[in-house]
């Protein structure tokens, strides 16, 4: 018995120390945590309970016999965020690179099976250099086997992807279908092929960074939903995030206190939108003051920022926040806008999220570019995610809110259940001038004409009466009680039932 | 009997005038500019005028407009403020036309007053002590090395027309004396369209005093003290105080018989204020004299208890002073600071948008706001960027040192930058805290401009009070949330490591009934505070000291912005601070190889394609912003790598325009 508890301490430290001292230290000498360490820093003190310490792999070829560290490069199990239970997985770089093996992505599965069972969330703390080459197929099969979990999670269960180190390959696959994703700058890349594999095929010289770094991913591509500066930012402020969602898609959202009250009112805000139509203004003003606390989790900041999507809350309760930003490209829907707007819906609605959507889109952006890119195709998708969702639907129209994108923008029409606009708002089927040079063709050309028809236009239609008078619109209301108008519905709609007609799934245009 | 006075004026002296109208009864105009169609001051007054578009020279500034706007409103009197037509004798002419009230003085006076030689040469008549020098304008170099070498070195060669600093010179010697002359007329030329010039003593360690006078016109003129406004960046005075900490009685006595002497020289009546240079050895010199109600003028009124604008009014109508010069007393003390809409690290650069937020402090006895803004309102490209004059009062300058301290902490603005930390620093600054300032001070005391380690340093107690007593309040309402198992949810510990600059700082926070107890290195600190969770500002009591400070949070941090110095402050528990020492400090970006944009604005056009070699001073990109376009020029030789914007795009500040290789 002794000599077992002896053992058994010493199994553990070995599992504690992971690659060694050595790679530790190299690790640390990086700006990166250990799996263990990260941890630490995601869960709550004393709350993570280990799983499958002793697992090693079984491969034998290639003298790997000789080499097996217990725990096989990847920190499982579970533990708690604010009380709340999640299930995690750590890779761990200082062995064998973290790099996959088939008894690795078996203690994956694992955790990944019992989160599904009680339901809970499964957060990734991905630092891995790809397959476990030495163990061939084996490693793909194990790959397979995690992705198709992932999927079946899906919906289910959210599902967070940490990139902390390197993650290339078919490895990043899997989180590519988890929630969404986070980098840690300087210290993490995704790509499908390396800068090596790259210059071969195409040419083109590109390092690491520039291919798959955090820039690039939350900049260029969209791949990833936020950049960190270090594992301590990305780690204690993903525990924030962890607050906004709820452990499946059974529950609601989590609540928390707020000494903000509902009834709010921020005067300033009935000066946001400027006299001149054209001119900008920013929309995450409106958001920050009509959030509790002026505190929003902003999502995929530096991409396609024509559209601002995140978290905030209203009297403690999360919403998701979709709102045309007219700062970029006039607020106007395009190919990247709609595809990062439409996947975040589609996880409000799975999530039972209530979304709120601030609504000043001038139409969906015009050109070749969108045209040949498929903005028909992509841009249904946010069209569909918004028609599609059964959660509570609140619109607030600012300003404008012109033709198809009006009808895409959570209207009346795809099911909002309240639909507000500001004295502003101007709901038509497009902009004055637009819409005269159309109607009055023969006009054109008599500058003071037209000039006198788009007058008459703008008096006539450039209002939120007409869709006011249609019961587009349930109410007008004054800028400066947004918050309470918006919080009051939210209460309103707590026990909103809606169920769409039964099918396997639907058929989103991807 | 004024029944109602046309303002024909903006911002905060626009406001300010209104305020006394309303108190005396009197009916109030407002005229605005497009730029103007949502300001206060606008909103303030019980008609408003449109008169044209957004540049002042379009609006503002026209007489006409002005005139049209009484015509339309029956305005019987016209209070002008200061700056636009203030001081133009011809709008005082044209309202007399009219049969409108000028609330002001007389146009002789603004004439015989607006000219720097005219004005000097009738100070000298009324036995008003001149700088030393010459009062014709001179125009040969051999006339100025004579006149120079008769008063003695140092010398200025000063624009008669001149102001704000254009077409001065400062001589030490013959040669300088000679290059200086032709330099100064040549900008007193293209500057002002007038190129006469003239020699005077310079004078060394000057101070700028000025006397506030009052006069009605029955020929009654009183003295209302001083005011020192010797805190100055580039001539604009930054900070003003009254009385001045280095006058004495006698001196101030001398000053101000001076000033009502050289004010009945001129028939003078309504406010004025006569400018003083004074030297280490308290000798004065009259400058100039200002025929209008100053900016600076509440100091003088919180002192006196007079309203300044309503004894203008009052001696409008034709009345007798209220006051002689006996009953003429000093109490207590008062600063004023000017809060402005610029980026004191970026060498003041003016900063327009909309003000996001915006919260001055609480106004009581002893802190007074004249502004002309409000929160959502716009600091427009058009007007001066000043946000608004905080002015504190104490019964000592001491008193209304620390009153101003505690009112700049309470200031918050965001949405465009601000000099309030500059105005923390200034405060701050022993030498202006013992008295001991000269107009040279701020270009002394900053040589190379103001940079973010200039700011005072905090006390860290403070810091480390506030932050892990905020961290505890956020950490025990995460820790409340709904859903987690019941009976086990998460205990919140009371140690924490609070992470500042200097190092880690291990505490102990203990929530108790009206704040927190914070132990640090074994001393419990008390800190009483109401704030509760999203709260920008902080009112407390820490350890018996009222502290109001401004917490923001961060992603993972919180902001504290106190006494002009904001720092980013991590909190964390005692194994995350050992585990955050593995973090890497990254260094900022190199920035060298990059064309950032100086301003917010817009991308006119890119002069360069990627791969092209430069040469030093070729223009690379066009940027417009604030209705000027600004050329940014290659600083060395080289080849451009990549273009990283386009033209038509709005840029940000630091935004990347290019990267050479």
């Amino acid at each position: 018995m002794q000599d077992i508890i002896q053992q058994l301490e010493e199994k553990r430290d070995k599992a504690r120390l992971g690659g060694g001292e050595p790679r530790i230290e190299a690790q640390h000498k990086k700006g990166k945590l250990t799996a263990r360490e990260r941890i630490e820093l995601l869960l709550d003190p004393g709350s993570f309970e280990e799983w499958d310490m002793f697992v090693g792999h079984r491969c034998t070829d290639f003298g790997m016999e000789e080499q097996t560290i217990p725990g096989d490069g990847v920190v499982t199990g579970y533990g708690t965020v604010n009380g709340r239970l999640i299930f995690v997985f750590s890779q761990d770089f200082t062995v064998f690179g973290g790099s996959l093996s088939e008894a690795h992505a078996e203690k994956i599965c694992k955790v990944m099976d019992q989160a599904m069972k009680v339901g809970a969330p499964v957060i990734g703390l991905n630092d891995s250099g790809g397959a476990r080459i030495q163990e061939g197929v084996a490693s793909l099969a194990g790959y397979a086997e995690v992705f198709q979990r992932n999927v079946l999670a899906s919906g289910v269960v959210p599902q967070i992807s940490m990139i902390m180190g390197p993650c290339a390959g078919g490895a990043v696959y899997s989180p590519a279908m988890t929630d969404f994703i986070f980098m840690v700058k300087d210290s993490s890349y995704m790509f499908v092929t390396g800068p090596d594999v790259v210059k071969t095929v195409t040419h083109e010289e590109v390092t690491h960074e520039e291919l798959g770094g955090a820039e690039t991913h939350t900049g260029k591509s969209g791949v990833a939903d936020k950049a960190f500066e270090n594992d301590m930012e990305a780690l204690l402020y993903l525990r924030r995030f962890i607050d906004y969602l709820p452990a499946n898609n059974k529950e609601k959202p989590p609540v928390r206190s707020t000494p903000d009250p509902a009834s709010r009112v921020e005067m300033s805000l009935d000066t946001l939108v400027p006299d001149n139509p054209n001119k900008p203004y920013d929309m995450k003003e409106l958001i920050t003051k009509m959030v509790d606390e002026g505190d929003f989790f902003e999502l995929q900041p530096e991409y396609a920022g024509n559209i601002i999507i995140g978290f905030g809350r209203v009297e403690g309760q999360t919403v998701g926040i979709v709102a045309n930003q007219p700062m970029v490209l006039a607020g106007c829907l395009d190919i990247s806008s709609s595809i990062k707007a439409a996947r975040f819906v589609r996880f409000c609605d799975c999530f039972n999220i209530p979304i709120v959507t601030l609504v000043d889109v001038p139409g969906f952006m015009p050109g070749t570019a969108q045209e040949y890119g498929g903005i028909i195709k992509h841009g249904a998708k946010l069209l569909f995610a918004f028609a599609e969702a059964t959660v509570p639907k609140i619109t607030v129209i600012t300003r404008k809110a012109y033709g198809g994108a009006y009808d895409v923008m959570s209207s009346k029409h795809l099911r909002g259940d309240v639909n507000f606009a500001w004295p502003s708002a101007e709901i038509a089927v497009m902009g004055p001038k637009g819409a005269v040079e159309i109607i009055f063709r023969s006009d054109i050309g008599d500058t003071e004409k037209i000039e006198q028809r788009t007058e008459e236009y703008r008096q006539r239609f450039a209002n939120p009466f007409i869709a006011g008078h249609r019961g587009f619109i349930d109410d007008v209301i004054m800028p400066h009680n947004t918050r309470m108008r918006v919080a009051r519905s939210l209460r309103m709609l707590r026990d909103k039932k809606l169920e769409n007609p039964w099918k396997k799934h639907a058929n989103i245009p991807l | 009997m004024i029944k109602k006075i046309l303002i024909a004026n903006r911002g905060e002296i626009a406001c300010r005038v209104i305020k006394t109208a309303k108190k005396m009864g009197i009916a109030t105009v407002a005229v605005y500019s497009d730029a103007d169609t949502d300001a206060l001051h606008k909103q303030m007054a019980d008609e408003a005028v449109h008169i044209g578009p957004a540049p002042s020279a379009e609006s503002y500034l026209v007489i006409d407009k002005i005139l049209d706007a009484i015509r339309q409103t029956g305005a019987d009197a016209v209070h002008p403020g200061y700056g636009f037509l203030s001081e133009n004798a011809g709008f005082a002419e044209a309202l007399e036309k009219e049969g409108v009230i000028f609330i002001g003085p007389p146009v002789g006076a603004i004439n015989a007053m607006g000219d720097k030689i005219a004005s000097k040469i009738l100070a000298e008549k009324a036995n008003v002590s001149t700088v030393p020098g010459h009062t014709e304008a001179v125009l040969d170099p051999d006339d100025a090395v004579k006149i120079a070498n008769d008063i003695g070195y140092p010398v200025m060669l000063k624009a008669s027309a001149g102001g704000g600093g254009k077409g001065m010179r400062l001589a030490w010697n013959d040669e300088e004396c000679r290059d200086g002359l032709e330099r100064a007329v040549n900008e007193a030329m293209s500057s002002f369209g007038d190129d006469r010039v003239f020699v005077e003593k310079f004078i060394e360690q000057p101070r700028h005093i000025e006397i506030q006078i009052i006069a009605d016109k029955h020929g009654n003129t009183v003295y209302l003290g001083e005011r020192e406004c010797s805190i100055q960046r580039r001539h604009q005075k930054v900070l003003e105080e009254a009385p001045s900490p280095f006058l004495d009685e006698k001196t101030r006595k001398a000053m101000g018989e001076e000033a009502v002497a050289l004010a009945k020289a001129v028939d003078y009546y309504s406010a004025g204020t006569v400018e003083f240079i004074v030297d280490s050895d308290k000798n004065f010199f009259f400058l100039e004299m200002n025929t209008r109600l100053q900016v600076e003028h509440p100091v003088t009124e919180l002192i006196t208890g007079c309203d300044l604008v309503e004894m203008m009014i009052n001696v409008a109508n034709g009345e007798k002073l209220p006051i002689t010069q006996k009953d003429v007393t000093l109490t207590g003390w008062a600063l004023e600071a000017r809060v402005y809409a610029e980026d004191p690290f970026r060498n003041f650069l003016p900063s327009i948008g909309r003000l996001n937020r915006y919260k001055g402090p609480v106004e009581n006895a002893n802190v007074r706001v004249d502004t002309g803004v409000y929160e959502g309102g716009e600091i427009s490209m058009y007007y001066d960027p000043m946000i608004a004059k905080l002015v504190t009062y104490g019964d000592d300058r001491a008193e209304a040192l620390s009153h101003m301290q505690a009112a700049l902490d309470a200031y918050y603005i965001r949405g465009v930058s601000h000099n309030i930390g500059f105005l923390a620093a200034l405060v701050a600054h022993p030498k202006f805290a013992a008295g001991d300032t000269t107009t040279n001070f701020i270009a002394d005391e900053y040589p190379d401009g103001f940079h973010p380690q200039d700011l005072p340093s905090e006390d860290p107690t403070i810091q480390i009070a506030v932050a892990a007593s905020v961290h505890r309040a956020y950490q025990q309402r995460a820790a409340e949330i709904s859903g987690q198992t019941p009976d086990h949810e998460r205990q919140v510990s009371d140690d924490w490591v609070v992470v500042l600059k200097d190092g880690e700082h291990p505490v102990t926070v203990r929530v108790a009934a009206d704040g927190f107890f914070v132990i640090i290195e074994g001393t419990t600190h008390e800190l009483q505070t109401d704030w509760k969770l999203g709260e920008t500002l902080m009112r407390g009591n820490l350890d018996g000291r009222n502290i109001c400070i401004q917490v923001e949070r961060q992603n993972i941090s919180y902001r504290l912005t106190h006494a002009g110095s904001q720092d980013d402050i991590l909190v964390l528990s005692p194994r995350h601070a050992e585990l955050n020492t593995h973090m890497l400090v990254k260094e900022p970006p190199d920035t060298s190889k990059l064309l950032l944009s100086p301003m917010p604005g817009l991308l006119v056009s890119v002069a360069v394609e990627s791969g092209q070699e430069i040469k030093s001073g070729e223009e690379l990109a066009v940027i417009e912003a604030m209705k000027m376009e600004n050329v940014l020029r290659a600083e060395r030789d080289g080849r451009i790598s990549t273009v990283k914007a386009a033209a038509g795009d709005s840029l940000a500040v630091d935004q990347i325009i290019m990267e050479f290789e």
